[in-house]
């Protein structure tokens, strides 16, 4: 059985969904860049962002992390604070 | 002391917070909040920020400023929400011993927490807005 996560999204990415966060089917085995693929498809505004991080459980996550349901996932655009 | 709020930061609290009879320099830096973008007049910025994540991101940069130079003393605050001009974005704070150390743990701080702290800014100008660094 797929089970889904729930991405929470920030800034440029929350304001092109028009969401603060979207759920994403999360097969086993998933990992951070299957996660974006899936999520471009679903949204393909996203892909006008000059670059997506995901950070899980609060730590940027690099291409080939897994996922599971437990995580806290979310995606960073471009940060400009400061 | 590191800490991210929707009220205006209180610059005198920050510096007594870095007081340390050790100390010979004070570093503040403060950022604000400027009327123009590439002459682009601009109303006012709106600040966002994955609060937990921004937290343990400046932590890891004050850790490593520890690291790399002996600080008496360090504060961050970043402000979040809606900022008019000439307002405070963010304060660096730091004490140390001599005045190199201050100016140079200071930048070091500020320009890394523009570059890997989960913190947004968004331009809004009379005629639009824009997510900065968000475009190619």
């Amino acid at each position: 059985m797929n089970s889904s996560a729930n991405v929470l999204l920030f800034g440029i990415a929350r304001d092109l969904t028009g969401q603060s966060s979207v759920l994403v089917p999360l097969a086993p085995d998933t990992r951070v860049s299957d996660l974006l693929t899936t999520i471009h498809k679903q949204y393909p505004a996203l892909l006008g962002i000059q670059s997506l991080l995901v950070a899980v459980n609060g730590e940027y996550a690099e291409a080939d992390q897994p996922l599971t349901p437990q995580d806290e996932i979310a995606l960073i655009p471009p940060v400009s604070g400061g | 002391m590191i800490a991210l709020t929707s009220t205006p930061i209180d610059v005198a609290s920050a510096l007594n917070y870095l007081q340390s009879s050790q100390a010979g320099a004070v570093d503040l830096f403060l950022g604000v909040v400027r009327d123009n973008t590439q002459n682009r007049p601009v109303d006012r910025l709106e600040y966002e920020a994955y609060d937990k994540m921004a937290l343990s991101e400046i932590q890891k940069i004050v850790d490593s400023a520890h690291h790399r130079w002996t600080l008496l003393g360090c504060v961050v605050i970043h402000r979040t929400g809606t900022l008019l001009i000439g307002e405070m974005a963010v304060l660096i704070g730091v004490a140390t011993a001599h005045r190199a150390d201050a100016f140079d743990a200071c930048r070091y701080i500020i320009d890394t927490i523009k570059q890997t702290v989960p913190i947004w800014k968004k331009e809004i100008f009379t005629d639009g807005e824009v997510w900065v660094n968000a475009h190619p």
